[in-house]
């Protein structure tokens, strides 16, 4: 199987979902003539014109409503943020249209868009371009929140997201664009709203989404040293939750983990672990614990950055302290 | 990764244990669950075993030092790893310049700071250097655990070892737990499913029961049942217990004895081995007295776990002889001797005093011809053993000098019935007249 980039994996899906269905566009900042931000673009202008490849002013939250606009007439857009730092500036068209109008307009308008670009923490970008919106965005009814953490999730997702007559936020990652993974040639897609279990083991679960399914490989393979298995469990889709995922690892392991990138209030292993408390009360050994950002905006200096991102040492900790090691 | 070894709650009620003896020195390569000291709870002597891997960096306690239960005592981690912190951690802890065998207490913290400084690091969850935030109660250390149950709150569990412990029978009120702050969770239940299950017990036993019958049935307390459990817990509380005394002849018994000590002195049995061997040989067949009384249902045993109470310096304690029914009298001999021996040496551990079926009390030793016992909570039995004396007995009309013992059954009369309490005394006696019948 070909080991390909998520870059390229991305690229991938946007192709093939381009040819397959003329009316899936791609807009948004850079992404006709300089071929991307972070080049996931790259060939597209070349190959599908502007009418489809279309480069817009620095005003998220118009190309963000003409995106919407064009979803209710029947069109498939796909609309590029920069970063979902940026797409803050449109969230009334994500919010506030995108995901209210079937429901305001009485089921008369889907509203067939993804919105996407890359989220999170990269390195040293400071406060307020450091920022994970899945909380945020999965928050809100009438939207669809994908997290790939792998190339190989990331093009079936982003081709079922296409697919989607709803609303689909993608979250990437700009840490992620340069990291391989196996993807075959065959056609394949991913359902929204399914999760998978990147790591096999009983001792503990450790329950993430996204660029954190990487950290949590990482504890997972520390751990494995110490003769410590644990599941990794990709929740992959933040909305809709798999909560039969979640709940099947954690009656097998009787703890759980649950790592997320953004912060602790609200978050979505807030909600995790309302699901695992609601469902696996009588099979839990212990207290669950999160780990997650630390609650300050992100620091510019690299120390205190690294302090305040969750990793694999504070994932190896938590699993320790869920076991009664520590 | 360093790990603290704490005073941990080796019993359920213990609130500081005495370390009486060091298995380790500083230096020496310790595994997670060797025992790494000997501490006196106020039960017993127990083992403290390690929770990690690594090298004994620190002790922080010498021996004979008592601590509080959850007090830093060591520090297990890698050999060059840094432990500073950890070092003024547990020397701030209060181990205090050798306070000669008394009131640790005056030198260990005020709970009060104790306390104080949890809340500060389960609060401080702003600060980046803590290793993974919000972190629930697993975060927290042992001792703000016993400042919140030590008054009198109920035993700490996890979800799934309460579920563990129904489901296998086993009385999790007597489990000491080994989670923070004395937590029961799941290896305290297998541990205490399989010393209290099996072991040794189950090598010797034969698979006699059918497989896949389990070890008790629940049986749920019929209308009737339950009136006569309400009408009489009123007149007598909390257990309306009655009592129902029979006298044994022992003729047999001594021929028996007599017989067996001419083989050799390894065939030497006293009377009390061959009366446990006779209880237990009725209790397998009398399941109806041989049970658990669990307030709204009736536990029925299908193995017996005889408690034989042993008086010892401290006080009374009964360590549990497992399957006695299907041990041969030379293992209950040994047995009871060396469970008699440990608990009189305080070193028997939770798990060879816990899950008892029956119990019985032999005070005959002491010249005591007829007693009552006090049952032993759930347990719906208990046999009170008198001494053996020669008493003048009508034989076939004619006076006869024969051995006589008196028991005397209290019975739990929720549970049990006069007619059901006098249906095993007679296979007791059945057996023990008939000595010949333990060996059918």
């Amino acid at each position: 199987m070909p080991i390909i980039t998520y870059r390229d994996a991305l690229s991938q899906a946007l192709r093939e979902e381009m040819q397959r269905d003329d009316r899936v566009f791609l807009m948004g900042e850079e992404v006709a003539v300089y071929q991307g931000a972070y080049k996931v673009s790259k060939g597209l202008l070349q190959e599908f014109g502007e009418m489809r490849v279309v480069d817009t002013p620095i005003t998220e939250l118009g190309f963000a409503g003409v995106g919407v606009g064009a979803a209710m007439v029947g069109l498939r857009p796909i609309i590029e943020f920069m970063t979902w730092n940026f797409a803050v500036l449109a969230l009334d068209q994500v919010l506030n249209a995108a995901a209210k109008l079937l429901y305001m307009s009485g089921g008369q308008y889907n509203i067939p868009i993804v919105f996407r670009g890359p989220n999170g923490a990269a390195l040293q970008l400071s406060a307020q371009h450091s920022q994970a919106f899945e909380s945020w965005l999965a928050h809100i009814p009438g939207l669809k929140v994908v997290t790939p953490g792998t190339p190989y999730d990331a093009k079936g997702l982003l081709k079922s997201a296409i697919r989607d007559d709803n609303p689909v936020c993608f979250l990437e990652g700009e840490m992620l664009y340069n990291t391989k993974g196996e993807v075959p040639e065959e056609e394949y897609t991913i359902p929204i709203g399914k999760a998978d279990l990147k790591r096999e083991g009983d001792a503990c679960s450790i329950i993430t989404n996204g660029k954190m399914v990487l950290v949590a490989m990482q504890a997972a393979d520390q751990l494995a040293k110490d003769g410590i298995k644990v599941d990794v469990v990709d929740l992959r889709t933040v909305r809709p939750m798999d909560v039969e995922a979640i709940r099947t690892s954690v009656m097998k392991t009787n703890r759980a983990v649950v790592l997320e990138e953004g912060w602790e209030l609200a978050g979505i292993g807030a909600q995790t672990v309302d699901y695992i408390q609601r469902d696996c009360f009588d099979m839990l050994d212990a207290p669950v614990i999160r780990v997650h950002q630390a609650d300050v905006p992100m620091p510019y200096a690299k120390n205190l950055e690294r302090a305040a991102k969750p990793d694999a040492a504070k994932t190896i900790a938590a699993v320790r302290k869920v076991m009664y090691l520590d | 990764m360093a790990t603290k070894v704490f005073m941990e709650a080796l019993s359920p009620t213990m609130e500081e244990g005495r370390l009486v003896k060091w298995n380790k020195n500083e230096g020496d390569a310790v595994k997670s669950g060797e025992p790494l000291a000997e501490v006196e709870t106020d039960k017993a002597i127990m083992e403290l075993v390690a929770r990690g891997d690594g090298i004994l960096r620190k002790r922080f306690v010498a021996e004979g030092e008592s601590r509080p239960v959850g007090q830093l005592v060591g520090v297990i981690a890698g050999a060059d790893e840094n432990i500073d912190a950890l070092i003024a951690e547990g020397s701030g802890g209060g181990s205090g310049g050798g306070s000669g065998g008394g009131a640790p207490a005056a030198s260990a913290k005020p709970p009060e700071a104790v306390v104080a400084k949890t809340t500060e690091n389960a609060g401080a969850t702003s600060v980046p250097q803590t290793s993974a935030q919000s972190q629930g109660e697993a975060s927290m250390p042992p001792q703000a655990k016993i400042e919140a149950s030590g008054n009198g709150g109920p035993v700490r569990s996890s979800p799934l070892a309460r579920r563990m412990a129904s489901e296998r029978g086993v009385d999790i009120g007597r489990l000491q737990g080994s989670g923070p702050g004395g937590r029961i969770i799941k290896r305290d239940i297998e541990s205490a499913a399989q010393s209290g299950g099996g072991g040794h017990a189950v090598a010797s036993a034969p698979a006699r029961r059918a497989a896949g019958a389990g070890d008790f049935e629940d049986v749920a307390l019929t209308q009737i049942r339950k009136t006569i459990a309400k009408r009489l817990a009123e007149s007598i509380g909390p257990i309306p217990t009655f009592y129902l005394t029979s006298e044994f002849d022992l003729t047999r018994v001594s021929e028996m004895r007599a017989a067996m000590l001419a083989m050799g002195d390894e065939y030497k049995v006293s009377v009390n081995d061959i009366v446990l061997k006779a209880v237990a040989t009725a209790l397998s067949q009398h399941p109806e007295v041989n049970a658990h009384w669990l307030g709204d249902r009736i536990r029925y045993h299908n193995r017996v776990h005889l408690g034989v109470a042993v008086a010892t310096d401290d006080g009374l304690i009964v360590p549990v002889i497992f399957d006695a029914d299907t041990k041969r009298m030379s293992e209950i001999s040994r047995e009871t001797r060396e469970l008699a021996k440990r608990a009189r040496e305080r070193k028997l551990t939770p798990a060879e005093y816990t899950g008892s079926t029956f119990s019985v009390s032999n005070l005959g030793m002491f010249g005591i011809d007829q007693f009552t016992a006090i049952i032993n909570p759930p347990e719906v039995g208990i046999l009170a053993i008198g001494a053996a004396r020669n008493e003048v007995v009508d034989v076939d009309g004619s006076f006869e000098s024969r051995p006589r013992m008196k028991v005397t059954m209290s019975c739990d009369h929720r549970a049990v019935d006069g007619a059901v309490g006098a249906a095993f005394l007679q296979t007791l006696r059945r057996c023990i007249e008939n000595p010949l019948m333990l060996v059918y």
